[in-house]
C-alpha cells in the first residue's frame, strides 16, 4: 500500500466546501503541496484564504456531515480522505498533531495540564497511568518549563500564554508525531516569546525528525524557518516555492502584493501583512476567472477578458516552483524582477 | 476557601434575617386578621379584641417581629397569662391557632413528602433532560434534534395541572393502570409509595426536563465551539470522551446553578402537584393556608422555602468552585 515515491506528506487537489444557509462556501480548491519529514513547510496568505480549513482537513478534524471533502491526503502512505473517521483519530495525536492559535483557550480550562498530556499518552499507549504521568512531566521538562513536576498540577490559567503554548507543543508531540502542523503558533504571543517558541518547534523538529507545516502571516517568520512556502489565495494555491524563490523569484502578482507590504527584507517585522488594496473574494460567490482578478494590477497586460473568465492553471515553472497565473513568462519574470528589487532594497 | 465559606456563611445569615423583616411587614400590613381566627363562628367583637390582646396581636409590628426572633432562639408562650397558656418551643417558627399545632411541626410532617417528591422528579428530570439535550446537540440541525426540540418545547408550555389531569383520568381513571394516589412514606409501603409517587415524579419531571434539554443543548453547543474541544480532538480523544468528559464538564456550570436553584424551589412544595395528587406536603399546606387565612403558617412557609434557595445559593457558588479551578484558585 505504501508508495515508496510518494512523498511523507503528499496533499494532492484538497478541495473542501461548506454547505451554509448563504450558500456553498468553497474553502479550500484543489490545493496541492507535499512535504518530507524533516522540512517545514509555511502556508501564507491573508485571512479567509482556506489555511486553516486545509489544516484541518489534513488532521482529519472536518465534520464530514458539515463540509464536503474531497481530493487526496496522503500521510505516510495512507490516504486520509479515504479512511474512517475512527482510523483518523487513532493517526491523530500519534502520527500526526497541530497546535493552534490561541494557547489561552485551546487548553481545557478544567483539567491540570499534567491530566491533559497524560490522557494524550493513553489514548495511544497502552501504558499506566503513573507512566503517562511520567512521560507528561519529561515532555513538560523538554519543552522548556521550569519545574515541571510540580507545574503538572498547575491548571492552564495559572501560566502565561508562551507557557501555555510550550504546554501544548509538548502535547502535541508527546507521542512523537512525524508530522506538525502548527496554525499560528505564535500570533497571540509577545514578540519575545514568538521568537523561543519557534526555536523550541525547531529544535524538537531536528530531534524528532518532524515534518512541519506552519501557517502564519508572518513573512519574517517565513523568511527565518521555512524550507518551502504555500501561497494561498482564496481557497487557492496560487504560487507554491522553495524559501529563496519565493522572495527573490517569486512570479505570481499576489505573491509580489505580499512582498512589497512588508517594507524591505532586513526590516520585515512581526506586524500582520499590509493588505493589498481590495477585498479578498467571497468565498461563496468565487470570480469565474482568476479569483485575484479584482485585486489585480496586472491583468491589463494579459489582455481581452481572460483573467476574467477562465481559471488559470497551477504553472510548473521549475522542479519546485508553480504559479497560477495567466500572464506569460516573460512578463511575470520582469515584473518579478521590478518588485523583488525594490523589495530587497535595490531601490530605496 | 475556608474564609470565603465564612464570609458566605455570615452573609447567608444576615439576608436570611432581612428577609424574615421583609416577610414580617409585608404580611402584617396585609387585611387579614389573625386574632380573628382564633375563635369559631359564635365569636364576638368583644372575644376578638380579648384574644388579640392576650396573643400579642395588638403591638406594634416591630416590636411582633422582635418577639417572633426571639421564639426563634428561644420558645415563646402565647397567652402567657391566661388560664391555658400555649406553648411553643425553640427554634419556634410561629404558631397556628387555626390547626392549634405549632409551625414548625406541621411544616416538619408535610416535608418528607415533599422531599420524596423533590429529589425523584430532580433524578428524571436531570437524566432525561441532560441525555436529551447532548443528543439534541451532537445532532444539531438533523431531524432528531428538531423533533426532541419541539418535543421539548410541547412539554415546557403544558400546564402541569392539565398533564397531571389527563394522567389522572387516563392512567388511573380509565385504564386503571395505577391506583388512586394516597401517600405513604417509602419505609412503611414501599410499592404503594412508587404507585403514588411514580405520576408525580413524572409530571414534574417533564415540565423540568424540558428547559434543561434546552439548557443543556445551548451550552453544549457553546462548549462544542471552543478551542479546548478541537484540541481533545486533535488529541485523538474518541468522540464520546471528546463530548461525555471535555465538553460536559465545561458545560455543566449553569446546569448545576439552575438545578441548584430549581431543587430548592421544590422543597419548598408544588403545590399544583401535591394538591392534584393528595400529596400532604408543603405545597399542600401552603394551599390551604392560604384558603383559611392562615398566617403564621404562610409567614414560616415562605421563610423555609427562601432559606433552602439561599443555602442552594451558597452551595451552588461551591460546587462551582469545585467544578472551574479558575474560581477555586482565583
Ligand atoms: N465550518 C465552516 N462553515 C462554513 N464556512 C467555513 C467553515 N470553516 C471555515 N469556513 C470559511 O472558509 C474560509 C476559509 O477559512 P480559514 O479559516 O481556512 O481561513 P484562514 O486562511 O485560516 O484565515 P485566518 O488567517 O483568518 O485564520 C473562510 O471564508 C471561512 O469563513
Ligand atoms: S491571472 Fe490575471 S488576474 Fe490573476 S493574477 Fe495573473 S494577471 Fe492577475
Ligand atoms: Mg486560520
Amino acid at each position: 500500500m505504501s508508495d515508496s515515491t510518494r512523498a511523507f506528506l503528499d496533499v494532492r487537489d484538497l478541495t473542501v466546501s461548506f454547505p451554509t444557509e448563504g450558500g456553498l462556501v468553497h474553502a479550500v480548491e484543489g490545493v496541492s503541496f507535499s512535504i518530507e519529514r524533516g522540512e517545514t513547510l509555511a502556508i501564507v496568505g491573508e485571512s479567509g484564504s482556506g489555511k486553516s480549513v486545509s489544516a484541518q482537513a489534513i488532521m482529519g478534524l472536518i465534520n464530514r456531515k458539515a463540509g464536503h471533502i474531497s481530493g487526496e491526503v496522503w500521510l505516510n502512505g495512507q490516504n486520509i480522505v479515504a479512511m474512517s473517521d475512527d482510523d483518523v483519530r487513532k493517526l491523530r495525536g500519534s502520527e500526526m498533531a497541530m497546535i493552534f492559535q490561541d494557547p489561552m483557550s485551546s487548553l481545557h480550562p478544567f483539567y491540570k495540564i499534567g491530566a491533559q498530556l497524560s490522557e494524550a499518552v493513553r489514548v495511544h499507549q497502552k501504558v499506566s497511568k503513573a507512566d503517562a504521568k511520567a512521560q507528561a512531566i519529561d515532555m513538560l521538562g523538554r519543552v522548556g518549563i521550569p519545574d515541571p513536576k510540580s507545574r503538572a498540577d498547575t491548571y492552564p490559567h495559572q501560566l502565561s500564554g508562551g507557557m501555555r503554548q510550550r504546554v501544548m507543543i509538548a502535547m502535541a508531540l508527546i507521542n512523537s508525531p512525524s508530522l506538525l502542523i502548527a496554525d499560528e503558533p505564535t500570533t497571540a504571543l509577545d514578540v519575545t516569546v514568538q521568537a523561543q517558541i519557534l526555536e523550541l518547534i525547531a529544535s524538537l523538529q531536528s530531534e524528532f525528525d518532524t515534518a512541519v507545516v506552519l501557517i502564519t502571516h508572518d513573512l519574517g517568520i517565513v523568511a527565518d524557518v521555512a524550507d518551502d512556502v504555500a501561497v494561498m489565495y482564496g481557497g487557492r494555491l496560487v504560487e507554491r516555492a522553495n524559501v529563496d524563490d519565493i522572495f527573490y523569484r517569486a512570479q505570481m502578482p499576489y505573491t509580489l502584493g505580499l512582498l512589497s507590504s512588508v517594507p524591505r527584507l532586513d526590516q520585515v517585522t512581526s506586524d500582520r501583512l499590509d493588505p493589498i488594496p481590495g477585498n479578498p473574494p467571497s468565498p461563496i460567490n468565487l470570480p469565474p476567472g482568476c479569483v485575484f482578478q479584482p485585486r489585480c494590477s496586472y491583468s491589463h497586460l494579459v489582455g481581452g477578458t481572460t483573467c476574467e473568465m477562465q481559471r488559470p492553471e497551477l504553472l510548473q515553472i521549475n522542479a519546485d516552483h508553480f504559479v497560477r497565473c495567466h500572464l506569460d513568462e516573460a512578463e511575470r519574470v520582469r515584473i518579478s524582477t521590478e518588485v523583488t528589487h525594490v523589495f530587497h532594497g535595490g531601490q530605496a | 476557601m475556608s474564609a470565603y465559606v465564612v464570609r458566605r456563611v455570615l452573609s447567608m445569615l444576615l439576608l436570611l434575617l432581612l428577609l424574615s423583616l421583609v416577610v414580617f411587614i409585608l404580611f402584617s400590613i396585609l387585611p387579614t386578621d389573625p386574632a380573628r381566627l382564633t375563635c369559631g363562628k359564635a365569636c364576638t367583637p368583644e372575644i376578638i379584641e380579648a384574644n388579640r390582646h392576650r396573643l400579642g396581636l395588638d403591638l406594634p409590628v416591630m416590636q411582633q417581629y422582635w418577639e417572633f426572633l426571639k421564639g426563634l432562639f428561644v420558645g415563646r408562650t402565647y397567652a402567657a397569662n391566661s388560664p391555658d397558656p400555649i406553648n411553643c418551643s425553640a427554634p419556634c417558627l410561629g404558631y397556628s391557632f387555626r390547626r392549634r399545632e405549632e409551625v414548625l411541626i406541621l411544616i416538619k410532617d408535610g416535608l418528607p413528602t415533599t422531599i420524596w417528591l423533590a429529589l425523584g422528579a430532580f433524578v428524571f428530570w436531570m437524566v432525561a433532560g441532560i441525555s436529551l439535550g447532548v443528543y439534541a446537540a451532537i445532532r444539531r440541525g438533523t431531524w432528531r434534534d428538531k423533533t426532541v426540540m419541539s418535543v421539548s418545547l410541547v412539554g415546557y408550555s403544558l400546564p402541569s395541572f392539565f398533564i397531571g389531569l389527563l394522567a389522572i383520568f387516563f392512567i388511573i381513571i380509565k385504564w386503571n393502570l395505577l391506583p388512586y394516589p394516597s401517600w405513604v412514606p417509602p419505609q412503611e409501603n414501599p410499592i404503594g409509595f412508587l404507585q403514588t409517587m411514580i405520576l408525580p415524579w413524572i409530571i414534574l419531571a417533564i415540565l423540568y426536563a424540558a428547559f434543561y434539554m434546552r439548557l443543556t443543548r445551548n451550552q453544549m453547543l457553546e462548549v462544542l465551539g471552543e478551542d479546548y474541544i478541537r484540541t481533545a480532538r486533535a488529541k485523538g480523544l474518541p468522540e464520546r470522551t471528546v463530548i461525555g468528559k471535555h465538553a460536559l464538564r465545561a458545560g455543566l456550570t449553569p446546569i448545576v446553578t439552575a438545578a441548584g436553584l430549581d431543587l430548592a424551589g421544590l422543597l419548598g412544595g408544588a403545590i399544583i402537584i401535591e394538591s392534584l395528587f393528595s400529596l400532604p406536603g408543603i405545597g399542600s399546606l401552603a394551599i390551604s393556608s392560604v384558603n383559611d387565612s392562615d398566617l403564621p403558617v404562610i409567614v414560616g412557609i415562605t421563610l423555609v422555602t427562601a432559606t433552602f434557595i439561599i443555602v442552594a445559593n451558597l452551595i451552588v457558588d461551591l460546587l462551582y468552585a469545585a467544578i472551574d479551578p479558575r474560581v477555586r484558585l482565583g
